[in-house]
């Protein structure tokens, strides 16, 4: 008898500990919960953490996350308005903002997922196909409004030279506003959505490398042509320089000549003047010794004073 | 003697001590287990916290303080929970390549990562962008509870931002003078939008590693860059030129100038010398004038008279002297 009441404490104890823990639960800081019993949801959603309690047994939690969760898309290839083929990834960030909702119309993450991948996928490739390709990669009109400091070579293509209304981030919080409007209905709150990674399909790409190409070599056989041209600007400069230096000191010389002429002519007229006879005698029996060497030949009459005396003594 | 205990007396006494002391044994069995209870309770109850990093607690899943480096006290049997979170380490992301082993050498994957590197520039061009992000935890609460995957944000928005900054700059800029500037943009703001999504995380750093063209355009870009060098290489040779040219130039004119000079110092002093010397013989000559006329004369001509090789005297009344002469015969100019 007195087993007997031992054994009924005993089991009665530990139903009441397995009912108090069952009716128990705790709520991360990081979680929310749904209580359902028998399917139906009952109460809101407890989304403040802590300890817990609920009919034992009967309620159950369902437990979902309320931190902002990951969303990342494949990789999808779609054409811009000017026919572009451009690979774009997108990313998003998510939360769930209804529980309940959440629960009852998506059930996992995994189905909100799939969701996100519809409306987000759908959402993106609508706002890229009605945007040129510049809208998508450019942010603001930076590189057409900057000041360039060096002289650049290499010339924009044309088709970059294009202004943006728009730009990247404007793009991006189309996409956004686009799915958002679709997402609440799911218990789902979008709070991001960016352009994660955006590539050229890989024709477009290989042409856009023979374009790089293509610039490239321009520009190097700018830079050779330019050095040419100053080269032999140089080289003018140096002719001239040249001309220049040699025709002045000639022209220096040529009045220092003249001048030293001149007062040579004047010293001598002012001497020779006294007795112009004499000089001039002077002068030729001078020109004389010099002239006449072994080659000379004379041929004279007796006339001259000198010879005169073959004829007569007188 | 009987005072006498030997060492075996004594262990023998004491042992026998010990077997009656064992006997109560089970008397202090619950202690035992009160004891064993108190040391797991302290066990589950103190924890340490490292010096560069703090605890976060939760009391049944609700955070209710962070703790200190040290030796702290929680309540145990899952009623607190610790968290330890590193504060001080910085941790870091690399993008379009990854480290294997860091070390004096650093092996670096061979994998390629082009989907993470090429990227498109404003000028519609394709670079191969290779960078870091480094980044500390800043809030760990915040860390812990706002978002699920902070490194993943960190990945995600480092990609987003170094994109969208690259949509704005060309290849030149980002290749070499404004790598610097947007490295520090990309961190701003890459800082904005991890604080938006609230993950708790700072922005150390933002730097871009290599940072080239596509491979199969290199080759273009480096020969834009032997032709720059060649160009300043035409225009140091002709700089050369003209530095050859132009000081000897200058050098000759001065010469043509010195000669000039020299010319007219000789040409008047010649002048000079030779008036003197008229002067001299005229003043002379006055005295005399015939005879002295006539002895120059006659000076000259017994001076140059015998240098020459022929002389012919003839009769003024010959009317053709031609024939006597064989002019060329041997005076020519052989």
């Amino acid at each position: 008898m007195k087993n007997i009441i031992k054994t009924i404490l005993v089991v009665s104890l530990f139903a009441v500990v397995m009912l108090f823990f069952s009716s128990m639960f705790i709520v991360k800081e990081t979680d929310q919960v749904v209580i359902t019993q028998f399917g139906r949801p009952i109460g809101d959603t407890i989304a403040t953490a802590g300890l817990h309690f609920k009919l034992p047994f009967i309620q159950v939690t369902n437990t979902f996350d309320k931190r902002l969760l990951e969303w990342d898309g494949d990789p999808n290839q779609i054409p811009t308005r000017d026919k572009k083929y451009i690979w774009v990834d997108v990313m998003a960030r998510w939360k769930i903002s209804d529980a309940l909702k959440f629960m009852q119309s998506v059930g996992s993450e995994r189905g909100g997922h799939a969701r996100l991948d519809d409306i987000i996928n759908s959402a993106t490739r609508d706002v890229i196909t009605r945007n040129m390709l510049v809208e998508t990669i450019r942010d603001t009109n930076r590189i057409l409004d900057r000041e360039v400091q060096e002289e650049s070579t290499v010339t924009i293509a044309e088709e970059a030279l294009e202004r943006i209304t728009k730009g990247r981030e404007k793009l991006e919080s189309e996409i956004l506003t686009r799915a958002e409007e679709i997402v609440p209905q799911y218990g789902i709150e979008l709070v991001d959505v960016r352009l994660k990674r955006l590539n050229y399909v890989e024709e477009v790409r290989k042409k856009v490398y023979e374009r790089m190409i293509s610039e490239r070599k321009r520009a190097a056989e700018q830079y050779r042509s330019e050095g040419k041209g100053k080269s032999a600007e140089i080289q003018g400069r140096m002719e001239k320089e040249l001309k220049l230096i040699t025709s002045e000191a000639y022209k220096k010389a040529q009045s220092l000549r003249g001048k030293a002429d001149a007062e040579a002519i004047s010293i001598y007229a002012e001497a020779y003047n006294n007795d112009p006879d004499f000089y001039q005698f002077l002068k030729t029996l001078e020109t004389y010794r010099d002239t006449v060497d072994s080659n000379t030949t004379l041929i004279v009459t007796t006339d001259g004073d000198y010879y005169k005396y073959f004829q007569t003594a007188q | 003697m009987d005072d006498f205990t030997t060492p075996e007396d004594l262990f023998k006494k004491e042992f026998g001590k010990m077997k009656k002391a064992g006997k109560d044994y089970s008397k202090y069995f619950p202690v035992v287990i009160i004891a064993m209870l108190i040391i797991m309770f302290l066990k589950g109850g103190i924890y340490s916290i490292g010096p560069d990093e703090v605890g976060v607690i939760q009391r049944f899943g609700k955070y209710v303080r962070t703790t200190d480096p040290g030796l702290h006290f929680k309540f145990p049997l899952g009623v607190e929970k610790v968290t330890p979170i590193k504060v001080k380490k910085i941790f870091k992301e690399e993008f379009g390549f990854r480290t294997l082993s860091p070390g004096v050498k650093s092996r670096y994957s061979t994998k390629q990562y082009p989907q993470e590197r090429l990227m498109l520039t404003g000028d519609l061009n394709i670079l191969d962008v290779r960078w870091i992000a480094q980044y500390k935890v800043k809030d760990p609460v915040k860390l812990l509870f706002r978002t699920r995957n902070p490194v993943g944000n960190v990945r995600d928005l480092s990609e987003v931002v170094m994109r969208r900054l690259c949509g704005d700059y060309t290849v030149d800029e980002v290749l070499t003078t404004k790598r610097e500037e947007v490295a520090l943009l990309a961190q701003e703001q890459l800082q904005t939008l991890l604080d938006i999504y609230d993950t708790g995380i700072k922005v150390v750093t933002v730097k871009l590693q290599d940072v080239n063209p596509p491979d199969k355009v290199k080759p273009a870009f480096n020969e834009v860059n032997e032709a720059k060098q060649e160009k300043e290489r035409l225009i140091n040779e002709a700089w050369e030129e003209y530095n050859k040219a132009i000081p000897r130039a200058k050098g000759e004119a001065h010469r043509t100038v010195s000669q000039a000079e020299g010319y007219s110092l000789d040409k008047i002093n010649r002048s000079q010398g030779e008036a003197e010397r008229f002067f001299a013989t005229w003043s002379e000559y006055k005295n005399a004038p015939v005879v002295t006329r006539k002895r120059l004369y006659l000076e000259a001509m017994a001076e140059v008279l015998p240098k020459m090789k022929m002389k012919y005297i003839v009769d003024p009344n010959q009317n053709s002297i031609l024939p006597l002469l064989k002019l060329g015969e041997e005076g020519g100019t052989q």
